[in-house]
């Protein structure tokens, strides 16, 4: 088994890697931020249950959540809700927008009430407030936690391969039934090359972001 | 008739009575300076004016027509309305950190327009319009050179005199200041108190609430000394600073004029 067999091989788990990744990312952003705003409720029952849905989804390991979405259906009902592929991504979406939405809320409650006012008194509304005025402001400020968030996330798709997904570990570690270990290894550059990427482009928008400071 | 009337405004924050019933009135192109110690309801009247907060009870009049009455409900979009009535420079500036000094100016009346049908022409004219009078009020409070800054490369002075300017743009009838100086530097006040004086001369309504007692004394057509929630004292500056006749504003007078030396 020749190192280019490998490389192609790990490079169908990466497609499986990215996969995830990239459909968590897109679907957990908007979702985190509806349930910031669900925590951020003047209504206190629903602040109350988001909270409370929060504090499960973030205190139970993300491994036991995929197991969960993917096994409890099946016994509960006969059969699974999702498939494999889509127990992974219902969890990790789940998961991944609550941190996130403790990310936006804090974003969020940190700028100044002035800012608000400031925005009220020249006659906008509310949401040109948001928008025109809070959005940026809470972007620059989320920037670096998000980008953290956003790593992990890269090396979490590793669980994917508890329910047997093949992602890049998975492929790499079925090269141990042929006395191959390097392979597994081998992963570590991938996922180097991953984060570097994706540090540069989190250092791009920070520097976007720096000419003003608030 | 008087430009403003407020007439028997209340206000709690629970427990605590802020305002207890409040009522002045004000003449067009007169500027009021409303003194008092902290806590006896200065800024909360202010706040009440521009509908930062909403009084208990009582009623706001603007040549005539009324504003506010706290019986009735408003949507926002007549909040909106109504409140362009008053502008409001803040203690702390308040400027939009990610936008450059022209932009702050700008925001507001541009994003108004934005939201009005309008055919494209009359829009671009009323656009252009906009930057000219924002440019206009720029080189007002002496700061022209610098609207590309942002608000973080300016003094704290130069940053209040961009909010004087940006809550000029919409062409207010009253313009409120909340302790305009009270964050700023000594030798920074200075500059802020000329352009507030400068706008005095152009036959503008101000309501400044201000610890500076010469500001308000050389300054204000009339003062109001709150405190405990209630207007105790109110006349002419020399009326007031001259000849106070309630007790709590000679107390208050003394300890604020007193010098440490």
């Amino acid at each position: 088994m020749g190192f280019w067999e490998v490389t192609l091989s790990l490079l169908d788990g990466l497609e499986q890697t990215c996969l995830i990744f990239a459909l968590t990312l897109v679907l957990a952003l908007p979702l985190g931020l509806v349930i910031s705003f669900g925590s951020m409720s003047k209504f206190k029952p629903l602040a109350y249950i988001t909270k409370i849905f929060v504090w499960i989804i973030r205190g139970v390991p993300l491994m036991l959540q995929v197991i969960i979405v993917f096994y409890v259906p099946g016994f509960l009902m006969g059969a699974p809700l999702f498939s494999r592929f889509g127990s992974v991504i219902a969890a990790f979406v789940i998961n991944y927008a609550c941190y996130f939405s403790e990310i936006y809320r804090g974003g969020i409650e940190s700028i100044a009430k002035g800012q608000y006012e400031a925005g009220q008194v020249l006659g906008m509304t509310k949401t040109q407030i948001l928008f025109k005025v809070v959005l940026m402001q809470v972007v620059k400020r989320i920037l670096a936690p998000m980008s953290n968030e956003v790593i992990t996330l890269v090396k979490d798709t590793a669980l994917a391969r508890v329910i047997m997904i093949v992602e890049i570990i998975q492929a790499a570690q079925n090269f141990a039934a042929y006395g191959l270990i390097w392979p597994l290894f081998y992963t570590a550059v991938f996922y180097l090359i991953f984060v570097g990427l994706l540090s540069l482009l989190f250092g791009y928008f920070e520097k976007k972001l720096d000419y003003y400071k608030a | 008739m008087a430009l403003l009337a407020v007439k028997n405004i209340k206000k709690n924050f629970g427990k605590n009575e802020v305002l207890r019933d409040v009522s002045f009135t004000l003449e067009r192109g007169q500027v009021l300076a409303i003194i008092g110690s902290s806590g006896s309801g200065k800024t909360t009247l202010l706040r009440c004016l521009n509908f930062l907060e909403t009084a208990d009870s009582g009623s706001i009049l603007v040549d005539g027509e009324p504003v506010f009455d706290a019986g009735a409900a408003y949507t926002d979009a007549q909040i909106r309305e109504k409140r362009l009535k008053f502008g409001l420079v803040f203690q702390s500036f308040n400027l939009f950190p990610q936008y450059n000094v022209m932009e702050n100016l700008t925001l507001a009346p541009k994003l108004a327009l934005g939201k009005k049908k309008l055919p494209a022409a009359e829009k671009k004219a009323a656009m252009a319009e906009i930057e000219h009078k924002a440019e206009e009020l720029l080189n007002r409070v002496g700061l022209s050179d610098r609207r590309d800054a942002y608000p973080c490369q300016l003094s704290g002075g130069q940053q209040q005199r961009v909010a004087i300017a940006r809550a000029l743009v919409l062409k207010p009838e009253i313009l409120c200041f909340d302790e305009p100086t009270s964050a700023l530097d000594p030798e920074l006040t200075g500059e802020v108190l000329r352009v507030i004086k400068g706008l005095k001369g152009e036959d503008r309504t101000m309501i400044v609430v201000t610890h500076e007692m010469e500001f308000a004394k050389n300054v204000a057509d009339k003062v109001i000394f709150m405190a405990d929630g209630v207007i105790e004292e109110v006349g002419t500056p020399e009326e007031i600073f001259e000849h106070p006749k309630s007790e709590k504003t000679k107390t208050f007078l003394s300890n604020s004029l007193e010098k440490l030396y």
